[in-house]
């Protein structure tokens, strides 16, 4: 088997950053905080970079849409081990509404453009939990497709995936080409060493518009409001198991 | 200054057109503490100040970080309980890239200037100078091979160093001569092909597990003879018969590190180790602190930042007389002189890192920020112990560590004292241009 990967890495919000919302409320700090790349997507990145050592895939295609700084999550990628990056760039207020939908349809169309057997993307970004690139994308282009992937295993043209559900693990077989969302435990991602860092500033990353790939970038969704979630109430001490019972039941909970 | 330092000073002009190229993007860090710079969308100019650094020594910075953070802090406590070596860290360090940075693509290594090579030291002492020393003595000893070796010499002693994850170092200092550099006894005399080494050098880094050493020694038993002329540098491979480690000394602090006395008794050197040529000896082993003072810089604002973090983060969670430590101005204060220090000598380091891979002599630059970034970090673990309290003095908090750990950085590389003699002179010189 050799495998065409495509990626898709979003540039979000580090995960240890403490965020903090807008005073005007239309959604969170972003000027002058860390970023980084999605921790599912570099989960993502290092399942299609270990396929390649075990020869399963011959190249990958790591992609991202935002603005110019995600050139950065793009080597980041190319660090671990993917091939070539496309960048689609959006900035500014377009790229404040950007929603999974408009990222489905660049993912659906690059796929076909250039020649995709598979697509892996982390099953939900830390910024906004959507969990929906990957299931549109597949709907898109009428792939199968196998989400919240925990492991996978290629065999003659089609996957072996076992799923995280709620209800445990779920082991399916999806035919190739498919669209997979990788999950917590599907691996651990590798450090980017210093050599390879260094050989990804070499690696090419192709720029691209919205338009270049017919899709329209106006949002179907808007957002309302952000805010804070409620400041945690203090607790209150009770005697014994009755007394929780009583004070529950008191409060319409029970 | 002689011809003997523009021989020494033509391989770093040669290499320094390539490097002045991303220099003069590099930068200092502006943010109060260790976290990386906004990403801004322009490069600032190359003319003039430029307190940014360049994506590419950002990533530099963030997988030292990253690796100081995830794999030396939680094993630190360990290591400096049972000085047991770090091997591991090492041989992941090596694996990383984050080691021997500073040999040239020629050889095998990745031609990191010294600005790359002093991030990943300040970050790498962030999680423990005693691992961090361990993995940057390396930069110690392979300094004169990088500054004075010709190609076979530089092939065979830098080549291995990257093909595997082996240890080196630089035998300067002995039990009778440290600061005094130049009342070295260690003999070294010419026998046919060979010179033979006779003996004792002391508090080698790395010395029981180094491959091999840069060893100083007296080739002109003429007591008259000016330093010098008197002193030649040779490379000792580690398993030649006679060389001899003494046993691992326990230290202060930084006990991870591996300090050893190392005894030589009738050493065969061949005559093909002898760096650049008899008496270069000395002006190689000064040269080779330009290189290295402004790493060990870096190391010492570290581990500045690391107390100053940990006081902080306690400062904001201790609570006496009803608030939060920090609320108290007394506490506060001690953490803006912190915060005060850690800039200033992150500053120091950085202009003194730049002006070395600008080609230039950096002795000065280099010197202020040694001597600075000693005082400071000692100075931040002290008062972190204080801010801490009882459980500052307490082994379970990590600040105790820490204020151990920083003194070594007043004596080490030249003391706080000799740094100052250095300063003096550069002083007196410009004065008298």
């Amino acid at each position: 088997m050799s495998l065409r990967i495509l990626v898709g890495c979003k540039r979000v919000i580090d995960y240890a950053v403490k965020i903090r919302v807008k005073p005007d409320k239309s959604g969170v700090i972003t000027e002058g905080v860390k970023h980084s790349m999605n921790p599912f997507d570099e989960i993502a990145i290092e399942e299609a970079v270990r396929m390649k050592e075990k020869k399963i895939a011959k190249e990958i295609v790591a992609f991202s849409c935002g603005p110019t700084q995600c050139q950065e999550t793009l080597r980041t990628a190319l660090a671990m081990g993917a091939d070539r990056g496309i960048h689609v760039e959006v900035s500014g207020p377009e790229y404040e509404t950007l929603q999974p939908l408009h990222i489905s349809k660049m993912l659906a169309k690059l796929a076909k453009d250039e020649q995709i057997d598979l697509i892996i993307v982390g099953k939900q970004a830390i910024d906004d939990d959507c969990n929906q690139t990957a299931q549109m994308t597949a709907a898109l282009l009428d792939w199968p497709q196998a989400t919240s992937a925990s492991k996978i295993e290629a065999k003659d043209g089609s996957l072996q995936v076992v799923r995280e559900i709620d209800g445990g693990l779920e082991t399916i077989k999806v035919k190739l080409p498919s669209v997979v969302s990788a999950d917590l435990r599907l691996n651990e991602p590798r450090y980017a060493t210093l050599p390879n860092i260094m050989k990804a500033k070499k690696k090419p990353i192709k720029k691209l518009a919205p338009k270049d790939l017919g899709v329209d970038v106006s949002p179907r969704i808007q957002v309302v409001t952000v805010e804070e979630p409620p400041v945690r109430q203090a607790g209150a001490k009770v005697e014994n198991v009755d007394a929780v019972v009583e004070k529950l039941k008191a409060l319409g909970h029970a | 200054m002689t011809s003997l330092i523009q021989v020494l000073k033509t391989p770093l002009a040669l290499r320094s057109a390539h490097i002045i190229k991303r220099s003069l993007a590099s930068t200092t860090n502006p943010t109060p503490s260790s976290t990386p710079t906004p990403q801004l969308d322009k490069q600032g100019p190359s003319t003039g100040y430029c307190f940014e650094l360049t994506p590419e020594q950002r990533e530099v910075q963030e997988l030292a970080r990253k690796f100081a953070r995830e794999e030396i802090i939680p094993v630190a406590a360990h290591h400096d309980r049972t000085g047991e070596y770090p091997w591991e860290l090492i041989k992941r360090a090596h694996s990383l890239g984050l080691m021997n940075g500073h040999i040239d693509a020629e050889f095998g290594g990745m031609g990191l200037s010294n600005f790359e090579g002093c991030l990943i030291a300040e970050e790498l002492s962030y999680g423990c100078t005693g691992i961090g020393t361990a993995i940057e003595a390396n930069g110690l000893g392979q300094s004169p091979v990088i500054l004075a070796g010709n190609k076979d010499q530089k092939k065979k002693y830098l080549g291995r160093m990257v093909e595997e994850p082996l240890m080196c170092a630089y035998g300067v200092t002995e039990p009778g001569a440290g600061s005094d550099v130049a009342n070295i006894k260690t003999k070294a005399e010419k026998k046919g092909d060979h010179y033979v080494l006779n003996g004792q050098k002391m508090w080698i880094t790395n010395g029981g597990h180094a491959n091999w050493y840069f060893v100083l020694a007296r080739t002109n038993p003429d007591p008259k003879a000016p330093a010098h002329k008197a002193l030649t540098g040779f490379i000792v491979d580690r398993d030649t018969p006679g060389v001899t480690p003494g046993r691992k000394e326990i230290n202060m602090g930084q006990r991870a590190s591996d300090t050893r006395g190392i005894t030589f008794e009738d050493v065969l050197v061949p005559k093909e180790n002898v760096l650049l040529g008899e008496g270069a000896g000395f002006k190689i082993a000064m040269g080779a602190f330009d290189q290295t003072r402004p790493p060990v810089a870096a190391g010492a604002v570290g581990l500045a930042q690391r107390a100053y973090d940990e006081a902080l983060k306690y400062s904001l969670e201790r609570k006496t007389f009803g608030v939060p430590i920090f609320k108290h101005q007394a506490v506060a204060f001690m953490l803006a002189d912190m915060a005060i220090g850690i800039e200033t000598s992150r500053l120091a380091w950085m202009r003194a890192s730049w002006e070395v891979d600008q080609g230039r002599r950096n002795t000065y630059y280099a010197s202020i920020a040694k001597a600075l970034a000693g005082d400071v970090a000692n100075k931040c673990a002290t008062d972190a112990v204080q801010i801490f309290g009882g459980n500052g003095f307490n082994s379970e908090y990590p600040v105790e560590k820490l204020m151990r750990d920083a003194k070594i950085y007043q004596i080490y590389e030249g003391t706080a004292q000799i740094q100052r003699v250095i300063i003096s002179r550069e002083l007196v010189s410009r004065f008298t241009e």
